[in-house]
């Protein structure tokens, strides 16, 4: 216990000072003056805290080293064998929001763009290898381009859709083939600098993109090109519910959107799960794990590694379309590293390269502070320390996925 | 034509004064990079947390006490020193020395995690929106040149931001090279196995570099509060990925690269900002910093590296 | 001249101030041995990474089959069937022995994303095909057992025979060995002897090899070249050069 002391001494006083600063004496506006508003109570407790920490530090950390080694890693994401389980999901799935609230369904659309996104980084990600911190600019390319399609030419989002993506594609071939064979902390910061680029690109550039303010009245999907509206925007079209004879309620769209996202995240995730089997998923986990053997068998590391990155930029420029039909504008401002972090922390808490632990984690990072409003200060400060406590614990990620390996047949 | 020399001159002093700020933030970087092989993505937050010490400690003293200017700028300076050399230690204790052996990404992504906690620690405390820091110095020196009387303005305060700095790199380099922890550090830099083998405590120098670095970026960050007059919680993203451009550009792991470095860029963006357009002047250094990784990733002192295979 | 499959001339490697190969010539013929000794830091695996596009050679020309190779990156070099090992082996140590030898395949088999993605027909046959060609090099190196087993899992010496098959399934011309016997037993080295004659009998493949070993260099190959502090002192047969004075002073009490 004694040889504890002087180190919890230490700490104590150390995060005294840290705390000092920020908590203990905090700046306020009295008119045109700032005076200091002392919180020394603040600091006290805080310290002794951190003074008792110290002490019982064994103690403490024993449920975190459990965590180490404890959760399980899943089985293989559904091959063959359980494709009765998923069929159920879907169905439940499909069913699910014509018996709930609005806000929840809406909140599970939510939740799907960002199943979307990090299943696309996944494939760059945990896949590949590749960091990529500049996700956000081919969401904002999608996104845009499906605003600036609309404004200019009037076009719809199921006709958008298509071009949205392969914008996107094409920017991620255009920024990835001069810079995938820089070595790995370095892609990291120059796929921020483009990420950052692209965002400040879209403010500046008043005259196509309307700068900060941004496009808005973007159109949501068709029903095969019948409006769902209380009213036809044209006259003498019909809308989707005159040509049923339904009454039109606002809640319909809400769920249509739903609909639209989890066909889009099921389409992501069919892909992406085929993907991992073909042989470019094999080249991307052998690059990830040796590019030189890869390179002394005649494999090319930089068309692989494009291949990841511009099919990751390519969903993600999909998601960008949905998310500006289902807000119905776009600005600049829903595009920030922040976005880039949240979508990243996405993937490595599920666990990179593991689909199922992906989804659970996208559920996870946007139903919580959802249901925690009333914590919505303090929401990125506990992001930002999770991220932290997971690459110090367990940077597996929570549910690791057992690789799935192709099995010779005897 | 007469215009011309007086606009260069103080677009060069300006230049100047910023690179100035950039070198020191830019040292921490390449201090780092080069003992742990790491980006301190929540370096930035360290130079933010300085300009806030600072202007904590401002207005503990308080402007109107009659003390020398002077006096009150090096209080704020060793305070700011004091808690942000506390604040790089503890961020490598907690969020880089239990990832030193992981892979890339793991370190990366703690890294990143601190830095979105020490912008919300920081709103937390002290409010998300901007505070003024209360004018010190006014007034200047200014020439006359030209014929039209255009003349050239050099602000104490950007001139104090350069004294300041010179000083400092001075007195750092002189430390580097003939100190104990000096040597220690370069040996630890050079080859970091080595130097345990010999009884170094890489350790302590890992610590102390942390330390280090921290200290410069609140001087950083203490004389662009003052200058500028005001700061919020969300300044240390930009200028961290700036200041690493400055670090990459001069060539990661060398510090005399980084002062270069913080020099060139500061001067690049000053004169983007007047000859181009100001919107656009941090799209000039990202763009520097993606051209910079392509073409020459080892930097202008750097030396180019040959993958051992 | 038809039957020289692989040329160096004049490669020299410099590293800042260190030239750590100075001025190599050699040829290895269409189905020889080829060996490269030498003490330890006389430049062998920097001969090997110039050859074979890893470093690019400060001056000199490496051609192979009279095609200019010597600045080509290293993924090329391998498409030209010239493929290598590693010193300390450089296997795929997640993805199962079956995969590293499906990986190998990359460029042989249907890789576009189409025909994937929908399980043509073509693309079915081609990942049978190339399940069968890994299933035939695993019976060849006796690892059938192991298939589905994670590379790094295996034995030390099964890891070397599975980095060999990796290079022999993808047709190479010249094979190249980069110390294939360290680290084995005296029955792991006479069965290697004996997989490398193998080799070249019953596959037409060249080797060039860099070992230590002297019984296995001089039982295997045809002719040797020793290198010594970057540069060559001499090239010949196993009998010339074993009983070269140059060459047994270079290795001064090694053997």
């Amino acid at each position: 216990m004694s040889k504890h002391l002087k180190p919890a001494i230490i700490a104590a006083i150390l995060a005294g000072v840290l705390i000092m600063p920020v908590f203990g004496l905090q700046l306020v506006r009295q008119g045109a003056r700032t005076l200091l508003e002392p919180n020394l109570v603040m600091v006290l407790i805080a310290m002794a805290v951190v003074f008792v920490g110290q002490l019982c530090r064994d103690w403490l950390l024993l449920p975190f080293k459990a965590m180490r080694r404890g959760l399980p890693t899943l089985p293989a994401a559904p091959t063959g064998g359980n494709k009765l389980l998923i069929v159920l999901l879907v169905a439940a799935a499909v069913i699910w929001p014509f018996f709930s609230g609005r806000s929840s369904v809406d909140i599970a659309t939510l939740v799907l763009i960002y199943v979307m996104l990090a299943l696309g980084l996944n494939i760059v990600v945990g896949f590949a290898g590749l960091l990529d911190l500049g996700f956000v600019g081919f969401y904002a390319v999608g996104a845009y381009t499906y605003a600036l399609l609309y404004q200019w030419a009037g076009f719809g989002f199921w006709e958008a859709l298509p071009i949205a993506g392969a914008m996107a594609a094409l920017f991620g071939f255009l920024l990835g083939f001069p810079v995938l064979r820089l070595r790995g902390d370095y892609l990291a910061i120059v796929t921020l600098g483009f990420g950052e680029i692209i965002r400040l690109l879209l403010i500046n550039l008043n005259q196509y993109t309307n700068g900060p303010d941004g496009i808005s009245g973007i159109p949501k999907p068709t029903v095969f090109g019948m409006e769902m509206q209380r009213r036809a925007s044209e006259p003498g079209g019909q809308t989707f519910h005159e040509i049923m004879g339904w009454t039109f309620q606002n809640h319909h769209m809400v769920i249509y959107l739903y609909l639209m996202a989890l066909v889009l995240a099921l389409i992501t995730l069919f892909v992406s799960t085929r993907l991992i089997r073909m042989p470019v998923g094999r080249a991307w986990e052998a690059l990830r794990e040796d590019e030189i053997a890869c390179r002394s068998l005649g494999l090319n590391p930089t068309r692989i590694k494009l291949s990841a990155f511009t099919l990751g930029a390519m969903f993600a420029g999909f998601g960008g379309a949905f998310f500006a039909a289902r807000q119905g504008l776009v600005n600049p401002e829903s595009f920030t590293f922040i976005e880039s972090a949240l979508i990243l922390a996405i993937v490595v808490l599920g666990g990179m390269g593991s689909q199922v632990g992906v989804i659970l984690a996208a559920i996870l990072l946007t139903v919580v502070p959802e249901l925690a409003r009333e914590f919505a200060e303090y929401r990125m400060l506990i992001f930002g320390l999770v991220m932290v406590l997971m690459m110090v614990w367990r940077p597996q990620g929570l549910l690791p996925m057992k690789r799935p390996h192709v099995e010779l047949k005897k | 034509m007469s215009d011309l020399i007086p606009q260069l001159t103080q677009q060069i002093f300006n230049g100047l004064s910023l690179g100035a700020i950039y070198a020191l933030i830019a040292i921490g970087y390449t201090m780092v990079y080069g003992i742990i092989g790491m980006i301190n993505f929540a370096h930035g937050e360290i130079y933010m947390i300085g300009a806030y010490v600072g202007l904590v400690t401002l207005t503990a003293i308080g402007t109107q006490t009659g003390l020398p200017l002077p006096l009150m700028v090096a209080a704020m300076l060793v305070v700011a020193m004091a808690v942000t050399g506390a604040y790089g230690y503890t961020l490598e204790r907690v969020a880089y020395r239990p990832v030193r052996g992981s892979p890339r990404l793991v370190a990366l992504i703690s890294a990143i995690g601190m830095s979105i906690f020490l912008q919300n620690w920081m709103a937390l405390g002290q409010g998300a929106r901007d505070m003024a820091v209360p004018a010190l110095f006014s007034g200047g020196i200014n020439f006359d040149m030209g014929a039209d009387g255009f003349g050239v303005t050099m602000p104490y305060s950007r001139i104090m931001i350069i004294v300041v700095t010179v000083v400092l790199m001075i007195g750092l380099t002189l430390f580097i090279k003939y100190s104990r922890m000096g040597r220690a550090s370069r040996a630890c830099s050079q080859d970091m196995h080595m130097a345990n083998l010999l009884g170094i405590d890489t350790n302590k120098v890992i610590s102390f570099t942390f330390v280090l670095g921290a200290m410069l970026a609140a001087v950083g960050g203490v004389l662009i509060a003052i200058t500028i007059g005001k700061l919020n919680p969300f300044i240390g993203f930009i200028v961290g990925i700036k200041a690493f451009t400055a670090a990459v550009l001069g060539g990661i792991g060398s510090i005399p690269g980084a002062m270069l470095g913080g020099v060139l860029l500061g001067l690049a963006e000053t004169f983007a900002a007047a000859y181009i357009s100001s919107q656009y002047k941090d799209i000039v250094a990202f763009s520097l910093l993606v051209l910079i990784l392509l073409f020459r990733p080892t930097g202008l002192l750097g030396k180019p590296e040959v993958e051992k295979v | 001249m038809s039957s020289t499959l692989l040329k160096v001339s004049g490669l020299s490697m410099r590293f800042g101030g260190l030239l750590a190969v100075d001025g190599i010539d050699f040829e290895v013929a269409k189905d020889e041995v080829f060996a490269i000794i030498g003490p330890n830091g006389a430049g062998k695996t920097t001969v090997f990474n110039c050859v074979g596009g890893f470093y690019k050679p400060s001056s000199g020309v490496v051609e192979m089959d009279g095609q200019r190779i010597s600045g080509l990156p290293s993924h090329m070099v391998a498409r030209h069937g010239l493929v290598r090992t590693f010193q300390n082996v450089r296997l795929f140590k997640q993805l199962t022995v079956l995969e590293n030898l499906l990986v190998a395949q990359h460029t042989q088999v249907e890789n576009r994303l189409l025909p994937g993605l929908l399980k043509l027909p073509g693309y079915r046959r081609s990942e049978e095909q190339a399940q069968e060609r890994a299933a035939q090099w695993l019976d060849f190196m006796g690892l059938r057992e192991y298939a589905n087993r994670e590379a790094g899992n295996l034995a030390y010496g099964h890891q070397r025979r599975l980095e060999i098959a990796r290079c022999m399934i993808t047709k190479p011309r010249l094979l190249m060995l980069d110390e294939p016997a360290a680290g084995l037993n005296p029955q792991e080295k006479r069965d290697l002897q004996g997989l490398i004659d193998r080799l070249r009998r019953e596959f037409g493949v060249a080797v060039l090899l860099i070992e230590h070993d002297m019984s296995l260099i001089m039982g295997i190959s045809d002719r040797i070249l020793v290198m010594e502090h970057g540069r060559a002192i001499t090239t010949g047969s196993p009998e010339q050069v074993r009983s070269d004075e140059r060459v047994i002073k270079a290795y001064l009490g090694e053997e």
